[in-house]
């Protein structure tokens, strides 16, 4: 697997109002990599895998997926490709389990036709990965926090994408949830030569799980590169503004950040 | 901790239920059709009917000369309409609730009805005739669409739109035209019977015209509403979900909505306001059917038929005295609004 590039972004803008999100952003990302988006709360994250998945368009600027400008992908096909797990989400009304999955596997069922066999079979894999099959026939509305993001999660899995974004995708599951995901989707990027783009507000799970890292501030690209590389004590002042120690940890197996109280 | 069920409404099931109401739907239109001051058998009503479709005279041979009259003409296209009626608020319903991600939401509540009332009932003031028999349905869609951006853009704050926020605007909105209404009664001099009669809500002197305009615009609704099911569905995991699913999330919002305005103002502008029947319906039907929309969307037509259709038939044979329809749906209606109000909150203090 040649580590091509997937993501080629020049120069891209997107602004809400009169607040600009992301600003004039030019970034490449490698594919087959873990990669990791870092940086203050309103610094354009999510905005960023917004216009990633094509669920935003931008006002200035060139997004390329895989060498082609991604607005001349069709809708069905960019689904196909790239999926997106949201940081909130409300179901309120009470569909199943397995309906909620099925809806994830929507761009490989023309309308009006009934789920395949394939379907069912991707659906029924992702539900044991997850272990979420003893729920299948529950309600999402009667489910705990945690269970729901974890459906929501099965759901952009069954989408079955080369790609998959994570937007503060474990923000309300426990460590051990949150764990057992991004174990998951650290062992498809590994084995199965997935793509993971993931924001995330959790500097030493980044440092555990990402091989690469972007850090973000008001809607630029401050720093990105291997996370050993860019995971420095500098770095993270220049971009949260915050003193830490960064170090090796022997039993995490990667480098870690610590932090201590500024005032006694 | 508490034991989860297995409880779950398969297609096949949905199916079943699918059937059930429709051969519902076809009993309660023959007793319907039957019953009032004049009693006719359900064998006299399916002759007469079969009579009026093929125009046979062997069929009606040896029952009274009046009966033919009194089904085809006078009754048939009271309960059709009521029928139509019922399907089209119903299909209403499912869509406002499934767009606006919002169980209370209906066109009631949003206040389209009332901005559908208003459209028309400006027709009726200055007696616009150019249009012929459409220019009442126009102007109820005119003012149905008016109403809606106009609830959208009050409850909108920061580019999302709050559940609660929108049926308070619903209700202010509602308040407003409903002074509207009244003043446009109070200039009213010779149009104000009409207005009066036509906004308490009724299908007595209903014709085949009726039917048919009411028909084929619920129909062409249904058929839009059939074919976004899927996307409808996929629409209540959030604008972010739906559209890394290769769903437009504001296309499909935008033809729904105005396809739901549309029905609620051919509705309307039939018969009236009558409210909470799109509330209820689809409440019912999700508890029976699922909340698939592919299933969800016939079950609440043909549910819908049924429910107003038997209220029209108790206010018209039953009742000793014909009371509005819509005043019979607010009474049942409202303290099922407050029900589902009453739950909600209370799932949202123990979630």
């Amino acid at each position: 697997m040649g580590k091509d590039l997937i993501f080629e972004m020049e120069d891209l803008s997107f602004h809400y109002g009169r607040t600009r999100a992301v600003d004039n952003l030019s970034l490449t990302l490698s594919s087959g990599c873990f990669w990791g988006l870092l940086g203050p709360n309103g610094c354009g994250k999510s905005t960023l895998l917004d216009l990633m998945a094509r669920c935003k368009t931008p006002q200035a600027g060139i997004i390329k997926y895989r060498g082609r400008d991604i607005r001349d992908y069709g809708s069905k096909v960019i689904a196909r490709e790239i999926a997106l797990v949201p940081q909130d989400f409300h179901v309120n009304f009470p569909f199943t389990v397995e309906e909620i999955l099925l809806m994830g596997r929507h761009p490989y069922i023309p309308r009006f036709a009934s789920p395949s066999s394939d379907d069912l079979q991707v659906v029924d894999q992702v539900m044991e990965v997850l272990k979420i099959a003893k729920f299948r026939h529950n309600y999402i509305t009667e489910l705990s926090g945690g269970e729901k993001q974890r459906v929501i999660f099965a759901r952009a899995l069954a989408q079955d994408t080369p790609v998959v974004l994570l937007d503060e995708a474990t923000s309300n599951m426990d460590i051990r949830h949150t764990l057992d995901i991004l174990d998951i989707v650290a062992g498809d990027v590994e084995t199965g030569g997935k793509t993971v783009i993931a924001a995330l507000h959790n500097l030493n799970l980044a440092a555990t799980y990402c091989d690469k890292l972007v850090f973000m501030k008001s809607g630029r690209v401050v720093s990105q590169g291997d996370r050993d590389q860019v995971l420095t004590e500098e770095i993270l002042y220049e971009v949260f503004g915050i003193e830490s120690r960064v170090y090796f940890d022997e039993y995490v197996g990667s480098r870690q950040v610590a932090f201590r109280r500024r005032r006694p | 901790m508490w034991i989860r069920k297995e409880k779950r409404a398969a297609p096949e099931t949905g199916r079943a239920c699918l059937i059930l109401l429709g051969g519902m739907l076809v009993l309660v239109i023959i007793m319907a059709t039957g019953m009032g001051y004049m009693r006719i058998s359900a064998g006299d009503v399916i002759r007469i009917i079969f009579y009026g479709l093929s125009g046979n005279h062997g069929l009606i041979a040896g029952i009274n000369k009046v009966f033919p009259y009194v089904v085809w003409d006078v009754r048939l296209p009271r309960v059709l309409t009521a029928a139509v009626v019922g399907t089209g608020l119903s299909l209403a319903g499912v869509v406002f609730q499934g767009i606006l991600l919002n169980p209370l939401a209906d066109p009631y509540t949003l206040g389209i009805s009332a901005g559908a009332a208003f459209g028309a009932s400006i027709a009726l003031l200055l007696d616009i005739g150019s249009l012929g028999i459409y220019s009442v349905p126009l102007f109820a869609f005119a003012g149905a669409v008016a109403t809606l951006f106009a609830v959208m853009a009050l409850s909108t704050s920061g580019g999302t739109i709050s559940s609660n926020n929108l049926i308070l605007s619903g209700i202010i909105v509602a308040a407003i035209l409903s002074a509207g209404i009244s003043f446009i009664k109070y200039v009213a001099d010779e149009q104000v019977s009409i207005i009066i009669f036509w906004l308490m809500g009724s299908f007595g002197s209903k014709t085949w015209v009726d039917v048919f305009i009411t028909f084929s615009f619920v129909f062409i609704g249904f058929i839009i509403c059939i074919f976004f099911a899927r996307d409808l569905n996929i629409m209540s995991l959030g604008d972010r979900s739906a559209s890394s699913l290769g769903i437009n999330p504001n296309r499909t919002r935008i033809t729904l909505l105005v396809t739901a305005s549309m029905i609620t103002a051919v509705c309307v502008s039939v018969s009236g306001i009558i409210g909470f029947v799109g509330l209820i319906i689809p409440h019912l039907m999700r508890f029976m059917v699922g909340s698939d929309s592919r299933r969800l969307v016939p079950a609440s037509a043909l549910a819908g038929a049924i429910l107003l259709l038997s209220a029209d038939t108790v206010t018209r044979a039953l009742l000793p005295a014909e009371i509005p329809i819509g005043v019979l749906t607010a009474l049942i209606g409202g303290p099922f609004f407050c029900y589902i109000f009453k739950k909600r909150q209370t799932a949202v203090q123990s979630g």
